[in-house]
C-alpha cells in the first residue's frame, strides 16, 4: 500500500477497501519506526491528522470525494499551517504557531487531503544537503551516511523511505529537483507565478516557488491539479485558466524534440551520472523524440549571478526578523539595538548569516552597480539563451545534479563547493521556467553504494502539461521510480 | 577586491546581526570565497543590457480600495516573544508589543 500511486489510493479510499483514517496510520506507524533515524520530520500533530483523516473519511461516505481526498501530504516546513508550528528549519522560528494557512495548504484541506506533517528543510530553504537545519540533518534513505539534498530534503527522504504518500517542496536555485535527483523520486517546480506563495515564508522573492515532490509524474499532475492556480494574496500569481495537468500524460512523443544543451556534459558532472543521463536519452529517442544539440552559453554565469541576487533578496525579506513581534529575541539586551542585533545573532545559523551579509554588501552604497545591478543584466542574457534554446526545442534535458548523493559533512565547511551543486537548476529560477527531475537510474559510488540519479526536464513557460507527459511515457518504459531503499539496509543494519 | 575585517563589520552592523571577533575573522574566509565566485561576473561585458528584476515582466496589479482583512490582533499576540532581562513574560501590554525605551 505504501508503494501505491495516488492515483491507486484514492481509488481505494473511494471503493472503501481501506479507509483514510487507516492508511493515515499506517503511515504514522511507518514514522515513528523510521523517523527517529531519517530525521525527515521537523512537527508531527498525530491528533490533528487524525482528525483530518476522520473527516475525510466522512466526505467519502458522504459521496464528494475529490482525486486526493484522504491521502496524507507531508508539507514542507516552509509553508504555514494554521496551528502548526511552522518553523523553516529555524531557531528562529522554533516557537512559531502559525496563525493562518498558505494558499496551497488551504487548497490541499479544500480537497480533503491530510496534512501528515511538517517535513524538515535547510534553514529558510538555505542549503544543498539539508544540514543548515537547526532540527538536525536528514538522512538519505538510500545511504544513511549521505545527504538527501536540499533545500526540501525532509519532503524528498519521507517520499523516498515512503514516509508519506507524498510532499510539497520549493524550489528558489534548485531545492525541489536536487533533492529528488539525490533521493530517486519525482519533484517539479513549475513556471514562476503558478503557485501563490501566499503563506510561505519568503527567502527570494523573485526566484521561489513550490512545487509537488512524488513517486511519479502521474501523482505530480495530480499534486500540482490541488497547488496551482490564481490566488489574489499573491502579486506576482497568474491569473490563468485553471488547467488539468493529467490532460497530456498519454500522448505519444513521436515528434518530440530535445534539447541537449552542451554546457550540461561539460566538466564538472560526474562521469557515472553522465552515463546514466546518456542511456536515458536513448530510451527518448526509442520513443520517438528527436535529438538537437543546443547551448546555453551563460549557464556557468548562473551560479555567481545567482549569489548576487537570491541574498540580496533574503537580506531584505529576512529583515522581518527583529524579535519584536514574534520569533526569537535574546534573553539579555541593553538597548533596542542591542536587542535586534543580539537576536539575530542568535536567532539565525551561520549559513544564513552568511547569505545576509553577502546581500547587504551588494545593495550596500558603492556596490550597487557592480554587483546587484550588473548579476540583474546577466540574468537577461541567461533568460534570453532559453528564448534561443526553446526556438530549437520542445523541452531540453541533462543532469538535475552534477553527482550522486554525497556524505553529510563533505561540503559543510565549504560554501562554494556546496553552491555548485545547483549549477544545472539555478538558471531556470532565474529565467522563471519550469524544471522536473526525474528518476533515470543509479550510479555506483566509490564505496560500492548504488545511489539515484535524476533526469533533468526543463520546459517552456506554463509547459508543465507537456513536462509530465514527457516523464510519464519513460515512466511506462523503465522502472526506476519504482525502485525503494531498503531502510533496515541503508542504516547499516543486517 | 578584498574584504576585511572592518567590512564584515561593518555589513554585519547594517543587517543588524552582532558578530564576535572570532566569528568576524571565520566569516572574513568564507565571504571572500563566496565574493571570489561572484566575481567571474566582471568578465561579461553588459553594455547597453537592460537589467532583469523578475521573470514577469508584468505590472502590478492593484485591488480594489476596500477592507479586506479582519483584526487578527490577538490571535498574532500569541507569537511574540519572551521579554527577556529577567522577565519570562511575553512582550505584550494592552495590545501594544514592548521593546526597549527609544525617547529619553
Amino acid at each position: 500500500m505504501i508503494n501505491n500511486s495516488l492515483k491507486q489510493l484514492g481509488d481505494m479510499l473511494q471503493a472503501k477497501t481501506i479507509s483514510s483514517v487507516e492508511l493515515t496510520q499506517s503511515f504514522l506507524a511507518r514514522i515513528s519506526q523510521y523517523n527517529p533515524s531519517i530525521n525527515a520530520y521537523i512537527s508531527l500533530d498525530e491528533s490533528k491528522t487524525l482528525a483530518q483523516a476522520k473527516a475525510a473519511d466522512a466526505r467519502i461516505a458522504a459521496g464528494n470525494a475529490a482525486p486526493l481526498t484522504g491521502i496524507p501530504i507531508a508539507q514542507k516546513d516552509i509553508f504555514c499551517a494554521k496551528d502548526w508550528r511552522t518553523t523553516c528549519g529555524s531557531k528562529m522560528l522554533a516557537n512559531f504557531i502559525s496563525p493562518y494557512d498558505a494558499h496551497i495548504i488551504s487548497q490541499f484541506d479544500a480537497v480533503g487531503a491530510v496534512n501528515l506533517g511538517k517535513t524538515n528543510m535547510d534553514e529558510f530553504a538555505m542549503g544543498s544537503s539539508n544540514e543548515t537545519s537547526y532540527f538536525g540533518g536528514v538522512k538519505n534513505p538510500w545511504s544513511y551516511d549521505r545527504v538527501p539534498g536540499g533545500s526540501s530534503g525532509g519532503s524528498a527522504a519521507a517520499v523516498a523511505a515512503r514516509l508519506c504518500a507524498a510532499a510539497t517542496g520549493t524550489d528558489t536555485g534548485g531545492s525541489i529537483r536536487q533533492p529528488a535527483s539525490l533521493c530517486g523520486l519525482t519533484g517539479l517546480k513549475p513556471t514562476y507565478g503558478v503557485v501563490s506563495r501566499f503563506g510561505m515564508i519568503a527567502f527570494a522573492s523573485s526566484l521561489d516557488q513550490a512545487g509537488p515532490m512524488a513517486k511519479s509524474a502521474e501523482d505530480c499532475a495530480l499534486m500540482m491539479n490541488v497547488m496551482a492556480g490564481f490566488d489574489e494574496r499573491d502579486s506576482t500569481s497568474l491569473n490563468r485558466a485553471k488547467e488539468d495537468y493529467t490532460k497530456d500524460l498519454n500522448k505519444p512523443l513521436a515528434g518530440l524534440k530535445v534539447g541537449l544543451p552542451k554546457e550540461f556534459f561539460a566538466e564538472g558532472l560526474d562521469a557515472s551520472v553522465g552515463k546514466v543521463i546518456e542511456t536515458a536519452i536513448e530510451e527518448y529517442k526509442k520513443l520517438g523524440a528527436e535529438i538537437v544539440e543546443i547551448s546555453l552559453p551563460n549557464t556557468g554565469l548562473s551560479i555567481p549571478v545567482y549569489y548576487v541576487l537570491a541574498p540580496a533578496e533574503a537580506s531584505s525579506n529576512l529583515s522581518r526578523y527583529d524579535g519584536v513581534r514574534y520569533g526569537h529575541r535574546a534573553a539579555e539586551y541593553t538597548d533596542l539595538m542591542d536587542m535586534y542585533c543580539k537576536s539575530r545573532a542568535e536567532g539565525f545559523g551561520a549559513e544564513v548569516k552568511r547569505r545576509i551579509l553577502i546581500g547587504t554588501y551588494v545593495l550596500s552604497a558603492g556596490y550597487y552597480d557592480a554587483y546587484y545591478l550588473k548579476a540583474q543584466q546577466i540574468r537577461r542574457l541567461i533568460a534570453q539563451d532559453f528564448v534561443e534554446a526553446f526556438n530549437k526545442c520542445d523541452v531540453i534535458m541533462g543532469p538535475a545534479a552534477p553527482s550522486t548523493a554525497f556524505k553529510a559533512g563533505e561540503k559543510v565547511d565549504d560554501p562554494v563547493a556546496m553552491y555548485l551543486q545547483d549549477i544545472y537548476t539555478i538558471s531556470t529560477n532565474l529565467a522563471g521556467l519550469p524544471g522536473m527531475s526525474v528518476p533515470a537510474g543509479f550510479a555506483q559510488s566509490d564505496d560500492g553504494k548504488s545511489l539515484p540519479v535524476g533526469l533533468q526536464i526543463i520546459g517552456n513557460y506554463f509547459d508543465e502539461a507537456r513536462m509530465l507527459n514527457v516523464a510519464h511515457q519513460y515512466q511506462q518504459v523503465t522502472d526506476w521510480h519504482v525502485q525503494t531503499p531498503n531502510l533496515d539496509k541503508s542504516e547499516g543494519k543486517a | 577586491m578584498a574584504l576585511s575585517i572592518e567590512d564584515i563589520k561593518k555589513v554585519a552592523h547594517l543587517a543588524r546581526i552582532e558578530v564576535s571577533d572570532s566569528d568576524a575573522a571565520a566569516t572574513l574566509t568564507k565571504l571572500t570565497g563566496i565574493l571570489g565566485l561572484i566575481e567571474q561576473m566582471q568578465a561579461v561585458d553588459t553594455s547597453g543590457i537592460e537589467p532583469m528584476s523578475h521573470s514577469q515582466e508584468l505590472s502590478q496589479r492593484l485591488r480594489d480600495d476596500v477592507v479586506t482583512k479582519t483584526n487578527l490582533r490577538d490571535e498574532f499576540q500569541k507569537n511574540a516573544p519572551v521579554l527577556g532581562n529577567g522577565s519570562t513574560e511575553q512582550a505584550v501590554a494592552g495590545g501594544l508589543y514592548l521593546v526597549p525605551k527609544v525617547i529619553e
